[in-house]
Protein backbone atom coordinates (compact mmCIF):
# COMPACT_ATOMS: atom_id res chain seq x y z
CA UNK A 1 0.00 0.00 0.00
CA UNK A 2 1.87 3.13 -0.69
CA UNK A 3 -0.05 7.06 -0.39
CA UNK A 4 -1.07 9.20 -3.12
CA UNK A 5 -1.04 13.18 -2.38
CA UNK A 6 -2.13 16.49 -3.73
CA UNK A 7 -0.72 19.73 -2.84
CA UNK A 8 -2.67 23.08 -3.24
CA UNK A 9 -1.79 26.51 -2.37
CA UNK A 10 -3.22 27.54 0.93
CA UNK A 11 -6.23 30.07 -0.14
CA UNK A 12 -9.36 30.80 0.07
CA UNK A 13 -9.64 28.75 -3.64
CA UNK A 14 -8.64 25.96 -2.40
CA UNK A 15 -10.51 25.49 0.95
CA UNK A 16 -13.49 24.41 0.04
CA UNK A 17 -11.21 21.47 -2.14
CA UNK A 18 -9.42 20.67 0.59
CA UNK A 19 -12.65 20.21 2.48
CA UNK A 20 -14.38 18.43 -0.08
CA UNK A 21 -11.35 15.95 -0.34
CA UNK A 22 -11.07 15.20 3.40
CA UNK A 23 -15.25 14.57 3.38
CA UNK A 24 -15.06 12.55 0.81
CA UNK A 25 -12.05 10.25 1.89
CA UNK A 26 -12.02 9.23 5.29
CA UNK A 27 -8.62 8.16 5.25
CA UNK A 28 -6.66 11.41 3.99
CA UNK A 29 -4.66 13.04 5.88
CA UNK A 30 -4.39 17.32 5.37
CA UNK A 31 -0.94 18.21 6.59
CA UNK A 32 -0.71 22.25 6.40
CA UNK A 33 2.83 24.19 5.66
CA UNK A 34 3.39 27.67 5.45
CA UNK A 35 1.88 28.67 1.98
CA UNK A 36 0.52 25.23 0.97
CA UNK A 37 -2.04 22.09 2.06
CA UNK A 38 -1.05 18.18 1.18
CA UNK A 39 -3.14 16.06 1.56
CA UNK A 40 -2.01 12.06 1.78
CA UNK A 41 -4.16 9.24 0.83
CA UNK A 42 -3.40 5.82 1.03
CA UNK A 43 -3.56 4.05 -2.49
CA UNK A 44 -6.66 6.47 -3.55
CA UNK A 45 -7.96 9.84 -3.66
CA UNK A 46 -11.16 11.32 -5.21
CA UNK A 47 -11.74 14.86 -5.53
CA UNK A 48 -16.18 14.96 -6.69
CA UNK A 49 -17.36 18.12 -8.03
CA UNK A 50 -21.00 18.08 -6.14
CA UNK A 51 -19.27 17.89 -2.83
CA UNK A 52 -17.16 20.76 -3.66
CA UNK A 53 -20.72 22.67 -5.41
CA UNK A 54 -22.59 21.68 -2.37
CA UNK A 55 -19.70 23.27 -0.23
CA UNK A 56 -19.59 27.08 -1.97
CA UNK A 57 -23.30 26.99 -3.53
CA UNK A 58 -21.90 27.72 -6.70
CA UNK A 59 -20.99 25.50 -10.09
CA UNK A 60 -17.45 24.29 -9.95
CA UNK A 61 -15.49 22.99 -13.31
CA UNK A 62 -12.51 20.37 -12.17
CA UNK A 63 -9.87 22.11 -14.20
CA UNK A 64 -10.17 25.28 -12.20
CA UNK A 65 -8.50 23.14 -9.63
CA UNK A 66 -5.04 23.32 -11.57
CA UNK A 67 -4.95 26.99 -10.95
CA UNK A 68 -4.27 26.15 -7.65
CA UNK A 69 -3.37 22.82 -7.53
CA UNK A 70 0.79 22.72 -6.39
CA UNK A 71 1.90 18.71 -7.14
CA UNK A 72 0.24 15.76 -7.10
CA UNK A 73 1.63 11.39 -6.96
CA UNK A 74 -0.45 9.05 -8.38
CA UNK A 75 -2.25 8.21 -11.82
CA UNK A 76 -4.81 10.69 -12.92
CA UNK A 77 -8.38 9.63 -13.95
CA UNK A 78 -10.70 12.23 -14.52
CA UNK A 79 -13.90 13.32 -16.19
CA UNK A 80 -16.10 16.03 -15.42
CA UNK A 81 -17.80 14.89 -12.63
CA UNK A 82 -14.58 13.53 -10.47
CA UNK A 83 -10.74 13.81 -10.45
CA UNK A 84 -9.43 10.79 -8.84
CA UNK A 85 -5.75 9.35 -8.06
CA UNK A 86 -4.79 6.13 -7.49
CA UNK A 87 -1.88 3.62 -8.45
CA UNK A 88 -4.28 1.60 -10.67
CA UNK A 89 -3.33 1.57 -14.16
CA UNK B 1 30.19 32.84 5.91
CA UNK B 2 26.98 30.47 5.69
CA UNK B 3 23.27 32.01 5.26
CA UNK B 4 20.63 29.33 6.29
CA UNK B 5 17.68 29.88 5.24
CA UNK B 6 14.82 27.76 6.84
CA UNK B 7 11.00 27.95 6.49
CA UNK B 8 9.18 28.29 9.69
CA UNK B 9 5.60 27.32 10.54
CA UNK B 10 3.70 29.80 12.59
CA UNK B 11 0.58 28.44 13.50
CA UNK B 12 -2.50 30.57 13.79
CA UNK B 13 -3.62 30.96 17.51
CA UNK B 14 -6.91 31.00 16.62
CA UNK B 15 -8.73 30.55 13.53
CA UNK B 16 -11.38 33.31 13.36
CA UNK B 17 -12.73 36.14 15.17
CA UNK B 18 -14.79 34.84 18.65
CA UNK B 19 -17.94 36.12 17.14
CA UNK B 20 -17.60 34.17 14.22
CA UNK B 21 -16.63 30.89 16.19
CA UNK B 22 -19.41 30.93 18.60
CA UNK B 23 -22.22 30.84 15.54
CA UNK B 24 -20.12 27.97 13.75
CA UNK B 25 -19.43 25.71 16.67
CA UNK B 26 -15.70 26.35 17.55
CA UNK B 27 -12.56 27.99 16.18
CA UNK B 28 -13.01 26.03 12.72
CA UNK B 29 -11.34 27.67 9.93
CA UNK B 30 -14.28 30.25 8.26
CA UNK B 31 -15.04 31.27 4.72
CA UNK B 32 -15.37 34.41 3.70
CA UNK B 33 -18.81 34.37 3.45
CA UNK B 34 -18.99 33.58 7.14
CA UNK B 35 -16.57 35.97 8.09
CA UNK B 36 -18.11 39.00 6.22
CA UNK B 37 -21.99 37.72 7.32
CA UNK B 38 -22.06 36.32 10.88
CA UNK B 39 -22.23 38.71 13.71
CA UNK B 40 -21.69 42.22 11.46
CA UNK B 41 -25.35 43.78 12.15
CA UNK B 42 -24.77 46.56 14.86
CA UNK B 43 -26.97 46.18 18.08
CA UNK B 44 -25.51 47.47 20.96
CA UNK B 45 -25.08 51.20 21.72
CA UNK B 46 -28.49 52.85 19.66
CA UNK B 47 -28.62 54.69 23.17
CA UNK B 48 -31.50 56.99 21.18
CA UNK B 49 -34.77 56.20 19.04
CA UNK B 50 -35.18 57.58 15.72
CA UNK B 51 -37.16 60.54 16.12
CA UNK B 52 -38.75 59.48 12.74
CA UNK B 53 -40.19 56.08 14.14
CA UNK B 54 -40.05 56.32 17.92
CA UNK B 55 -41.91 52.76 18.43
CA UNK B 56 -38.82 50.86 17.26
CA UNK B 57 -34.80 51.00 17.72
CA UNK B 58 -32.63 52.32 14.58
CA UNK B 59 -31.86 48.22 13.85
CA UNK B 60 -35.26 46.18 15.57
CA UNK B 61 -36.44 42.35 15.00
CA UNK B 62 -39.93 43.96 15.31
CA UNK B 63 -40.80 45.44 12.42
CA UNK B 64 -41.48 42.37 10.87
CA UNK B 65 -44.25 40.04 12.25
CA UNK B 66 -41.91 37.05 11.55
CA UNK B 67 -40.37 35.93 14.82
CA UNK B 68 -36.95 33.74 14.47
CA UNK B 69 -34.60 33.49 17.56
CA UNK B 70 -31.66 33.75 14.92
CA UNK B 71 -31.78 36.06 12.00
CA UNK B 72 -28.45 34.34 10.77
CA UNK B 73 -30.17 30.91 10.28
CA UNK B 74 -31.17 32.76 6.89
CA UNK B 75 -27.82 32.11 4.99
CA UNK B 76 -27.69 33.00 1.47
CA UNK B 77 -27.34 29.36 -0.73
CA UNK B 78 -24.69 31.44 -3.35
CA UNK B 79 -22.37 32.61 -0.35
CA UNK B 80 -22.64 36.32 -1.79
CA UNK B 81 -20.31 38.69 0.07
CA UNK B 82 -19.43 41.85 -1.34
CA UNK B 83 -16.34 40.44 -3.24
CA UNK B 84 -18.05 36.95 -5.00
CA UNK B 85 -21.21 38.92 -5.64
CA UNK B 86 -19.16 41.59 -7.65
CA UNK B 87 -16.55 39.01 -9.30
CA UNK B 88 -19.81 37.23 -10.40
CA UNK B 89 -22.03 39.91 -11.58
CA UNK B 90 -18.43 41.41 -13.71
CA UNK B 91 -18.09 38.24 -15.55
CA UNK B 92 -22.23 38.33 -16.39
CA UNK B 93 -21.42 42.02 -17.36
CA UNK B 94 -18.98 40.98 -19.41
CA UNK B 95 -20.70 38.53 -21.21
CA UNK B 96 -23.51 40.74 -21.96
CA UNK B 97 -21.29 43.26 -23.33
CA UNK B 98 -20.23 40.78 -26.09
CA UNK B 99 -23.86 40.17 -26.86
CA UNK B 100 -24.53 43.46 -27.12
CA UNK B 101 -21.32 43.51 -29.45
CA UNK B 102 -22.66 40.56 -31.31
CA UNK B 103 -25.86 41.80 -31.84
CA UNK B 104 -24.01 45.32 -33.10
CA UNK B 105 -21.60 43.66 -35.59
CA UNK B 106 -24.15 41.19 -37.22
CA UNK B 107 -26.52 43.80 -37.42
CA UNK B 108 -29.27 41.85 -35.85
CA UNK B 109 -31.67 44.41 -35.21
CA UNK B 110 -32.15 45.61 -38.72
CA UNK B 111 -32.96 42.10 -39.03
CA UNK B 112 -35.97 41.63 -36.86
CA UNK B 113 -39.36 42.64 -38.48
CA UNK B 114 -40.52 46.44 -37.77
CA UNK B 115 -43.79 45.03 -35.79
CA UNK B 116 -41.54 42.53 -33.59
CA UNK B 117 -39.30 45.13 -32.60
CA UNK B 118 -42.22 47.31 -32.27
CA UNK B 119 -43.69 44.38 -29.92
CA UNK B 120 -40.66 43.62 -27.96
CA UNK B 121 -40.59 47.73 -27.29
CA UNK B 122 -43.87 48.07 -25.86
CA UNK B 123 -43.75 45.08 -23.57
CA UNK B 124 -40.33 45.44 -22.37
CA UNK B 125 -39.99 49.43 -21.92
CA UNK B 126 -42.61 49.71 -19.28
CA UNK B 127 -40.77 46.68 -17.52
CA UNK B 128 -38.18 49.05 -16.92
CA UNK B 129 -40.61 50.71 -13.52
CA UNK B 130 -41.07 47.33 -12.72
CA UNK B 131 -37.24 46.71 -12.21
CA UNK B 132 -36.94 50.41 -10.56
CA UNK B 133 -39.81 49.08 -7.90
CA UNK B 134 -38.11 46.14 -7.40
CA UNK B 135 -34.89 47.86 -6.52
CA UNK B 136 -36.31 50.51 -4.23
CA UNK B 137 -38.10 47.53 -2.23
CA UNK B 138 -35.45 45.52 -1.94
CA UNK B 139 -33.04 48.32 -0.64
CA UNK B 140 -36.29 48.63 1.76
CA UNK B 141 -35.90 45.28 2.76
CA UNK B 142 -32.02 46.11 3.41
CA UNK B 143 -32.63 49.34 5.61
CA UNK B 144 -35.59 47.76 7.96
CA UNK B 145 -34.69 44.52 7.95
CA UNK B 146 -32.46 42.71 10.83
CA UNK B 147 -29.35 40.73 10.12
CA UNK B 148 -26.67 40.85 7.73
CA UNK B 149 -27.62 37.49 6.34
CA UNK B 150 -31.09 38.68 5.46
CA UNK B 151 -30.03 42.45 4.37
CA UNK B 152 -26.84 42.22 3.08
CA UNK B 153 -28.00 40.05 -0.02
CA UNK B 154 -30.97 42.22 -0.07
CA UNK B 155 -29.25 44.95 -1.10
CA UNK B 156 -27.42 42.86 -3.59
CA UNK B 157 -30.78 41.67 -5.08
CA UNK B 158 -31.22 45.70 -5.04
CA UNK B 159 -28.73 46.55 -7.37
CA UNK B 160 -29.43 43.64 -9.58
CA UNK B 161 -33.00 44.97 -9.95
CA UNK B 162 -31.29 48.28 -11.17
CA UNK B 163 -28.94 46.37 -13.41
CA UNK B 164 -31.80 44.56 -14.97
CA UNK B 165 -33.83 48.19 -15.74
CA UNK B 166 -30.49 49.21 -16.76
CA UNK B 167 -30.61 46.38 -19.61
CA UNK B 168 -33.97 47.20 -20.44
CA UNK B 169 -32.75 50.67 -20.93
CA UNK B 170 -29.83 49.60 -23.03
CA UNK B 171 -32.54 47.41 -25.09
CA UNK B 172 -34.49 49.86 -25.74
CA UNK B 173 -31.80 52.28 -27.11
CA UNK B 174 -30.49 49.25 -29.23
CA UNK B 175 -33.87 48.70 -31.18
CA UNK B 176 -35.09 51.95 -31.81
CA UNK B 177 -35.09 56.00 -30.77
CA UNK B 178 -34.55 57.11 -27.12
CA UNK B 179 -38.16 58.34 -27.45
CA UNK B 180 -38.75 54.77 -27.34
CA UNK B 181 -38.15 54.98 -23.28
CA UNK B 182 -40.62 58.23 -22.99
CA UNK B 183 -43.38 56.01 -24.63
CA UNK B 184 -42.87 52.96 -22.75
CA UNK B 185 -43.12 55.60 -19.58
CA UNK B 186 -46.01 56.64 -20.80
CA UNK B 187 -48.03 53.25 -21.06
CA UNK B 188 -46.77 52.55 -17.72
CA UNK B 189 -48.69 55.80 -16.65
CA UNK B 190 -51.60 55.92 -18.87
CA UNK B 191 -52.50 52.79 -20.70
CA UNK B 192 -54.79 50.57 -18.91
CA UNK B 193 -53.29 47.41 -19.43
CA UNK B 194 -50.45 48.01 -17.53
CA UNK B 195 -52.56 49.82 -14.62
CA UNK B 196 -53.25 46.60 -12.40
CA UNK B 197 -49.48 46.03 -12.42
CA UNK B 198 -48.18 49.14 -11.58
CA UNK B 199 -50.92 49.64 -8.53
CA UNK B 200 -49.24 45.86 -7.47
CA UNK B 201 -45.98 48.01 -7.29
CA UNK B 202 -46.80 50.97 -5.86
CA UNK B 203 -48.79 49.57 -3.43
CA UNK B 204 -45.66 47.32 -2.67
CA UNK B 205 -43.65 50.54 -2.67
CA UNK B 206 -45.49 51.33 1.21
CA UNK B 207 -45.40 48.08 2.49
CA UNK B 208 -44.01 48.31 6.26
CA UNK B 209 -42.86 44.70 6.83
CA UNK B 210 -39.29 43.76 5.28
CA UNK B 211 -40.42 39.86 5.45
CA UNK B 212 -43.48 40.45 3.90
CA UNK B 213 -42.13 43.07 1.51
CA UNK B 214 -39.94 40.21 0.71
CA UNK B 215 -42.59 37.62 -0.14
CA UNK B 216 -44.17 40.08 -2.03
CA UNK B 217 -41.73 41.30 -4.31
CA UNK B 218 -38.76 38.54 -5.04
CA UNK B 219 -41.30 35.80 -4.44
CA UNK B 220 -44.63 36.31 -5.65
CA UNK B 221 -44.30 39.36 -8.38
CA UNK B 222 -40.79 38.64 -9.58
CA UNK B 223 -41.59 34.44 -9.30
CA UNK B 224 -44.65 35.13 -11.95
CA UNK B 225 -42.80 38.16 -14.12
CA UNK B 226 -39.46 36.52 -14.77
CA UNK B 227 -40.67 33.08 -16.51
CA UNK B 228 -43.71 34.84 -17.89
CA UNK B 229 -42.06 37.45 -19.43
CA UNK B 230 -37.99 35.87 -20.24
CA UNK B 231 -39.53 32.68 -20.52
CA UNK B 232 -42.21 32.57 -22.33
CA UNK B 233 -42.57 35.83 -23.92
CA UNK B 234 -38.35 36.50 -25.21
CA UNK B 235 -37.30 33.24 -25.46
CA UNK B 236 -40.36 31.35 -26.84
CA UNK B 237 -42.26 33.55 -28.70
CA UNK B 238 -40.32 36.59 -29.96
CA UNK B 239 -37.69 34.60 -30.73
CA UNK B 240 -39.64 32.33 -32.94
CA UNK B 241 -40.17 35.22 -34.83
CA UNK B 242 -36.95 36.51 -35.53
CA UNK B 243 -36.26 38.48 -32.26
CA UNK B 244 -33.09 36.24 -31.73
CA UNK B 245 -31.01 39.38 -30.52
CA UNK B 246 -33.80 40.47 -27.87
CA UNK B 247 -32.91 37.31 -26.35
CA UNK B 248 -29.07 37.81 -26.76
CA UNK B 249 -29.77 41.17 -24.83
CA UNK B 250 -31.62 40.27 -22.14
CA UNK B 251 -29.62 36.86 -21.49
CA UNK B 252 -28.86 38.18 -18.07
CA UNK B 253 -32.45 38.35 -16.60
CA UNK B 254 -33.53 34.78 -16.62
CA UNK B 255 -29.95 33.63 -15.71
CA UNK B 256 -30.16 36.02 -12.34
CA UNK B 257 -33.57 34.72 -11.39
CA UNK B 258 -32.36 30.91 -11.64
CA UNK B 259 -29.74 31.89 -9.51
CA UNK B 260 -31.45 34.16 -7.03
CA UNK B 261 -33.97 32.20 -6.93
CA UNK B 262 -32.11 29.86 -4.95
CA UNK B 263 -31.64 32.59 -2.08
CA UNK B 264 -35.51 33.27 -1.69
CA UNK B 265 -36.48 29.77 -1.35
CA UNK B 266 -33.79 29.39 1.47
CA UNK B 267 -34.90 32.12 2.98
CA UNK B 268 -38.61 31.45 3.32
CA UNK B 269 -38.16 27.82 3.54
CA UNK B 270 -35.74 28.42 6.77
CA UNK B 271 -38.09 31.04 8.48
CA UNK B 272 -41.26 28.98 7.45
CA UNK B 273 -39.83 25.89 9.61
CA UNK B 274 -38.74 27.28 12.65
CA UNK B 275 -42.22 27.62 13.95
CA UNK B 276 -46.29 27.45 12.66
CA UNK B 277 -46.75 30.91 13.37
CA UNK B 278 -43.88 32.05 10.60
CA UNK B 279 -45.31 28.97 8.34
CA UNK B 280 -48.96 30.22 8.72
CA UNK B 281 -47.57 33.87 8.56
CA UNK B 282 -45.41 33.67 5.39
CA UNK B 283 -47.38 31.02 3.35
CA UNK B 284 -50.79 33.63 3.77
CA UNK B 285 -48.70 36.08 2.60
CA UNK B 286 -47.53 34.43 -0.45
CA UNK B 287 -51.08 33.20 -1.80
CA UNK B 288 -52.47 36.30 -1.22
CA UNK B 289 -49.73 38.50 -3.02
CA UNK B 290 -49.16 35.67 -5.74
CA UNK B 291 -52.48 35.65 -6.49
CA UNK B 292 -52.83 39.50 -7.17
CA UNK B 293 -49.46 39.42 -8.62
CA UNK B 294 -51.07 36.69 -11.17
CA UNK B 295 -54.36 39.59 -11.76
CA UNK B 296 -51.62 42.01 -12.09
CA UNK B 297 -49.79 40.51 -14.96
CA UNK B 298 -53.12 38.59 -16.85
CA UNK B 299 -53.49 41.92 -19.14
CA UNK B 300 -49.78 41.99 -19.75
CA UNK B 301 -49.13 38.53 -20.52
CA UNK B 302 -52.61 38.78 -23.32
CA UNK B 303 -50.76 42.14 -24.27
CA UNK B 304 -47.42 40.20 -25.05
CA UNK B 305 -48.39 36.66 -25.97
CA UNK B 306 -52.15 36.76 -27.38
CA UNK B 307 -54.29 34.26 -27.14
CA UNK B 308 -52.01 31.92 -25.42
CA UNK B 309 -51.27 34.38 -23.01
CA UNK B 310 -53.41 33.35 -19.98
CA UNK B 311 -51.74 29.53 -20.47
CA UNK B 312 -48.36 31.00 -19.89
CA UNK B 313 -49.08 32.97 -17.32
CA UNK B 314 -50.86 29.77 -15.09
CA UNK B 315 -48.00 28.15 -16.03
CA UNK B 316 -45.60 30.60 -14.59
CA UNK B 317 -48.07 30.16 -11.54
CA UNK B 318 -47.78 26.48 -11.55
CA UNK B 319 -44.09 26.85 -11.76
CA UNK B 320 -43.81 29.80 -8.55
CA UNK B 321 -46.49 27.30 -6.43
CA UNK B 322 -44.23 24.52 -6.84
CA UNK B 323 -41.23 26.23 -4.92
CA UNK B 324 -43.48 26.94 -2.41
CA UNK B 325 -44.09 23.76 -2.06
CA UNK B 326 -40.71 22.64 -2.07
CA UNK B 327 -40.09 25.70 0.78
CA UNK B 328 -42.63 23.80 2.96
CA UNK B 329 -45.53 26.69 2.30
CA UNK B 330 -48.13 24.44 0.24
CA UNK B 331 -51.63 24.72 1.94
Amino acid sequence: MSNVFIAFQANEESRPLVEAILADNPNAQAAHSPGLVKIDAPNRLTIRRKTIEELTGKPYDLQQLHINLITLSGHIDEDDDQFSLSWKH
Amino acid sequence: MNIDLQAREITPLRHTYAHVAQRIGGDKTATRYQEATLGAQPETNFHYRPTWDPEHALFDRGRTAVQLADWYALRDPRQFYYATWTITRARQQDAMESNVQFVESRGLVGKMSDAVRAKACEVLMPLRHVAWGGNQNNASICAYGWGTAFTAPALFHAMDHLGVAQYLTKLGLALDEPGVLEAGRNDWLNDPRWQVLRRYVEDTLVLKDPFELFVAQNLALDGQLYPLIYGSFVDEHLALQGGTAVAMLTAFMPEWHDESARWIDAVVKVAAAESAENKALIAGWAQTWADRAQAALAPVAEFALGSTGQQALTDARQALDARLAKSGLAG
